[in-house]
């Protein structure tokens, strides 16, 4: 049931959107905050769709959203305030760069982590200086043969 | 009558997998020479049961046949026929048929060309390989069955998706999937090694060129897909970091590593355990993508329907395989006698610092990915990992890739020397910086990014051009220098060609994302609008009727400001029929400086119609990049010397 | 012992997976509720009926736990759960709020007409900024909002069949 919910309101919500993102809005009077709305778009995850920002989605709450943005930077708020506004409603979910807090230390710092963790790994196998193993006693006897062997031969 | 032939020749197959998995084991135990060629002609048998179901599916397909369940659920009589072809694996069932017949087919040619392999190994591989048939088999005969029928059938199918109704899309899979298959191989080899319990020289040299087949595969099949996204999907985009996407990257990360560090156990005897780990890593993200597209664990666009049940099998799947190949691996590595000694400065040292940044990235790749699933279980908040993220590793790791890709090919094996390289490769630094500060200056110190992109690609293309300089003594020695491009190996011009084209899709994703220009309006027919140095003429729209579409297509006139006119552009707004659906068909001319995109939206009124231009400069970078990487595969693949299996002992007359 | 590093990290990461897949409430496309055991955001919209007052926020904070169902007359899975939202008024005694996403007053109505109206009051959220507030993605969505005004539990799509019984009806049970 979920599945088709799920598939049905995909549906819906592209066959309800206009097709151009953001083409019959109108952009703000004022070009550097229209930039700054855009660059926010670009940063705000659409609710509804897979992996899109609510600047490059067709869906009809990404256009709501769209507007939103636009609507706040008009009025003076700064990114982070608009930002906050829609976490609050969304939680941090709306957001596609993950909120630097203590639930997501791991994930920024696992490049340098990971990093750290293989290079270790690597350069520790490196300092084991690889030692034979001591013969065992049939081994030894075998080589004492060998080389008693020679001592007659010469 | 035929799916019943399908669905015999699947269940013939998963016997002979049965067989192939276990009786040539037992040969190798007990010297039993015929029972090992068992592993041979079950091969060879799975790969013809496996053809014949897949061709009796696909040609349920093509004609329609709608009381095959698959057949109602994905296709439809207006179909074009290469879609309907396609429509055979754009689902579940179906493209586990053709993971079957990749991975069978995998299993045949290693008999077919392994013949100079020893016996008792290639009997192990190829027991391997079965089993990986015979695991795939279980899953679609209990479980996804492509064959199953309805009764009564439906007159007409549900259609495919009018999205993947694309040419690229139809060869996007196939090759992808190759690749994922085509690292089974050195799985296959890994484990086969782990459990003789030792890996040679000689091992490293029949696992490269079957690596660098699937690495091949792979890049192609994800540019591919990166391809269509760009021209299909509407507004340019060309990767989105989507779980799938990842998956597909991941691997491809890990086969990169792979290819190199198998070298380092071919030229130096070293790595050993770097390389078998990498072979069974490889694969095993391969079979994670297939499993995390079907188990309804994460959401992604390339999803199948979500179905648990199915997903536990897989499940179970994966724990067996990569669980049980990474246990042996543990019980086994320290029978991996460790090989040569290398200095820290040093082309060993280069292709392990290749190793460890490759590796890494492809584990915070993965992190990324299953970063909100940990949060979630542990409920600690729902986030979502997105773009940003990735860059920023990509940009932490990848980097110090770039500048030691530069140096790598000059360091000596064993002990290279840094301060011979570095004054090789300084005019190469001195070019980037200064390629470097010119953008910063010129764009008024904006984009850092840009800048830090450019100087990466830019070192990494004069690298490479001076250290083919350096080997052919262009400098030093003009005169000898046609005699030596000559001698060259051709593995040589492999690498070098391959590393060009790094540089040059660094070199397109860098120009591009900067400086793409985009103009959302509305427009009239009449009037024209201008991006990059291009104007644009908008002459209006008329209806146009496909095989099962129908649409708008506007039509615009390009031209540039000095040199005149361009060509056409003619984007579509598509309405499909069955199923219902809308998409926009962008339009795109492709000029060497970069790309003219044009979408059309819904009509504004009085004859006015939304619209969205683009110039999107260099960003041809990207697919020549991938092009030229696969090119230098292929080169290398060609090089005669790493095609020779064991050469046959010489055989010399005794002395009398 | 590093030799054994690999194999606990991929263990570990497939027992997660079993974990989560193996949870048949989850649905990965859902989106968790923010404002659950935050008050009820404020909002104040035109009612559905041409007389009928506005609906506010005020008219939630009642003493008694009432639901608030967004719904829309062009939205499929709405007809599906309007059993359940008939059952959860009539035979249940729940107050149940209708809240029309992006609907037009006279198509919400017709909606109600012809499937019956469970809800004791309704609002038309035309331009789905209250949907927003509460962190709605697409209808329909049900909340429950407690006597004191605070939203307690919130079902994702529809109602549909045990939905009623496992979850929603346990859920009004311990917002009394």
């Amino acid at each position: 049931m979920m599945r088709a919910f799920t598939a049905l309101l995909i549906a819906i919500a592209m066959s309800v959107a206009a097709l151009s993102v953001a083409v019959d809005e109108k952009p703000l009077a004022d070009p550097a905050k229209e930039a700054m709305a855009r660059d926010l778009m670009k940063e705000l995850r659409c609710v509804v769709c897979q992996n899109q920002s609510i600047e490059d989605s067709n869906a009809d709450i990404a256009r709501d959203l769209r507007q939103i943005v636009r609507e706040r930077i008009a009025m003076g708020d700064t990114p982070d305030n608009v930002k906050a506004y829609l976490v609050d409603r969304y939680g941090d979910y709306v957001l596609l760069e993950p909120p630097f807090k203590k639930s997501t230390y791991f994930l920024w710092g696992s490049p340098f982590i990971f990093l750290g963790l293989v290079l270790y790994m690597v350069l520790r196998s490196r300092k084991a200086p690889v030692v034979p193993k001591p013969l065992s006693a049939d081994e030894q006897a075998e080589l004492e043969k060998i080389l008693g062997k020679r001592e007659e031969d010469k | 009558m035929i799916a019943e032939l399908g669905h015999f020749a699947t269940i013939m197959a998963l016997i002979l997998a049965l067989l192939g998995a276990t009786v040539p084991h037992v040969g190798i135990a007990r010297a039993d020479s015929r029972l090992m060629t068992v592993a041979d002609n079950t091969a060879l048998g799975q790969f013809l049961m496996a053809l014949i179901a897949f061709g009796a599916l696909t040609y349920s397909y093509l004609i329609s046949d709608f009381s095959v369940y698959a057949v109602a659920a994905n296709s439809h009589t207006a179909k074009p026929l290469l879609y309907k072809i396609a429509g055979v694996w754009g689902n579940h069932e179906g493209s586990l048929l053709l993971w079957v017949l990749m991975l069978s087919l995998f299993a045949a040619a290693l008999s077919v060309k392994g013949k100079k392999l020893p016996q008792r190994f290639r009997t192990r591989v190829i027991a391997v390989q079965s089993a990986l048939v015979l695991g795939f088999l279980l899953f679609i005969v209990f479980t996804s069955n492509p064959f199953l029928r309805l009764d009564p059938a439906p007159i007409e199918g549900n259609g495919l998706n009018p999205l993947l109704q694309d040419p690229g899309l139809a060869f996007h899979p196939p090759m992808l999937y190759l690749g994922y298959v085509g690292l089974s191989v050195a799985f296959s080899f890994a484990v086969a090694a782990l459990i003789e319990g030792e890996v040679t020289p000689l091992w490293a040299r029949w696992v490269r060129p079957w690596t660098l087949v699937a690495w091949m595969f792979l890049t192609a099949g994800i540019i591919l897909g990166s391809w269509w996204a760009y021209y299909e999907l509407g507004w340019g985009g060309w990767w989105f970091w989507d779980p799938v996407e990842n998956a597909s990257f991941m691997p491809w990360l890990v086969a990169t590593a792979l290819l190199h560090s198998a070298i380092v156990v071919e030229k130096r005897d070293a790595l050993k355990s770097w390389t078998i780990l990498l072979s069974i890593v490889a694969f095993s993200f391969s079979l994670l993508g297939t499993f995390l597209v079907r188990s309804g664990v994460i959401t992604s666009v390339h999803a199948f329907a979500n179905d648990p049940a199915r997903g536990v099998f897989i499940l179970g799947f994966l724990v067996v395989v990569v669980g049980g190949s990474l246990a042996l691996y543990a019980w086994r590595a320290p029978k991996l006698t460790p090989g040569g000694l290398f200095g820290l400065v040093s082309r060993e040292s280069a292709l392990v610092l290749n190793n460890v940044l490759l590796s890494t990235f492809a584990g915070v790749v993965l992190v990324g990915t299953l970063y909100p699933l940990f949060l979630e279980a542990a409920n600690a908040g729902q986030i979502s990992v997105g773009a940003p993220f990735f860059e920023y590793g990509a940009v932490v790791l990848m980097s110090p890739l770039i500048v030691a890709l530069g140096f790598g090919p000059l360091l000596a094996w064993k002990r290279g020397r840094l301060p011979r390289a570095a004054t090789t490769l300084l005019p190469a630094a001195i070019v980037a910086l200064v390629v470097g500060l010119y953008v910063f200056w010129q764009s008024a110190g904006g984009i850092l990014m840009t800048a830090f992109g450019l100087v990466l690609a830019t070192w990494l293309l004069a690298s490479v051009v001076l250290e083919i300089a350096e080997r052919t003594q262009l400098f030093k020695n003009p005169s000898a220098f046609l005699r030596r491009v000559k001698g060259l190996p051709r593995a040589s011009w492999g690498m070098s060609l391959a590393h060009t084209g790094v540089a040059v899709l660094l070199f397109g994703i860098t120009i591009s994302e900067a400086w793409t220009e985009e103009k959302l309006l509305v427009m009239e027919p009449g009037d024209t609008a201008t991006v990059g140095d291009y104007d644009i003429r908008f002459d209006g729209v008329k209806p146009v009727v496909g095989p099962n579409f129908t649409a708008i297509e506007g039509y615009f006139f390009a031209s540039h400001k000095t040199k005149g006119a361009i060509g056409t552009l003619d984007p579509q707004d598509r309405l499909y029929t069955d199923p219902v659906m809308n998409t926009t068909e962008a339009s795109i001319l492709s000029l060497a400086s970069g790309d003219l995109y044009a979408v059309i939206g819904e009509a504004a009124g009085g004859g006015r119609w939304s619209v969205r231009l683009y110039f999107k400069p260099f960003v041809s970078g990207l697919w020549l990049g991938a092009a030229l990487m696969v090119l230098g595969g292929f080169l290398s693949l060609s090089d005669r010397r790493l095609r020779i299996g064991a050469p046959k002992a010489k055989q010399v007359k005794a002395e009398a | 012992m590093q030799r054994f590093v690999p194999l606990v990290i991929v263990l570990s990461m497939f027992g997660l997976f079993f974990f989560m897949m193996t949870d048949e409430d989850r649905n990965p496309n859902e989106i968790k509720s923010v404002i659950i055991g935050k008050p009820a955001p404020t909002f104040s919209i035109p009612g559905l009926e041409p007389d009928a007052p506005a609906l506010s926020s005020a008219d939630l904070k009642t003493g008694q736990p009432v639901f608030v169902n967004f719904f829309a007359s062009w939205c499929v899975p709405c007809r599906a759960e309007h059993e359940s939202l008939m059952a959860l008024a009539r035979e249940h005694g729940a107050r149940v709020i209708g809240i029309a996403y992006k609907d037009t007053p006279d198509r919400a109505l017709a909606f109600l007409d012809e499937l019956g109206d469970p809800f004791t009051k309704t609002g038309a959220d035309l331009d789905g900024r209250v949907a927003i507030d509460w962190g709605v993605t697409g209808v329909p969505e049900t909340f429950l909002v407690d006597g004191s005004g605070t939203v307690v539990y919130r079902h994702w799509g529809p109602i549909v069949g045990d939905g009623l019984e496992a979850k929603v009806l346990p859920a009004l049970e311990a917002a009394k």
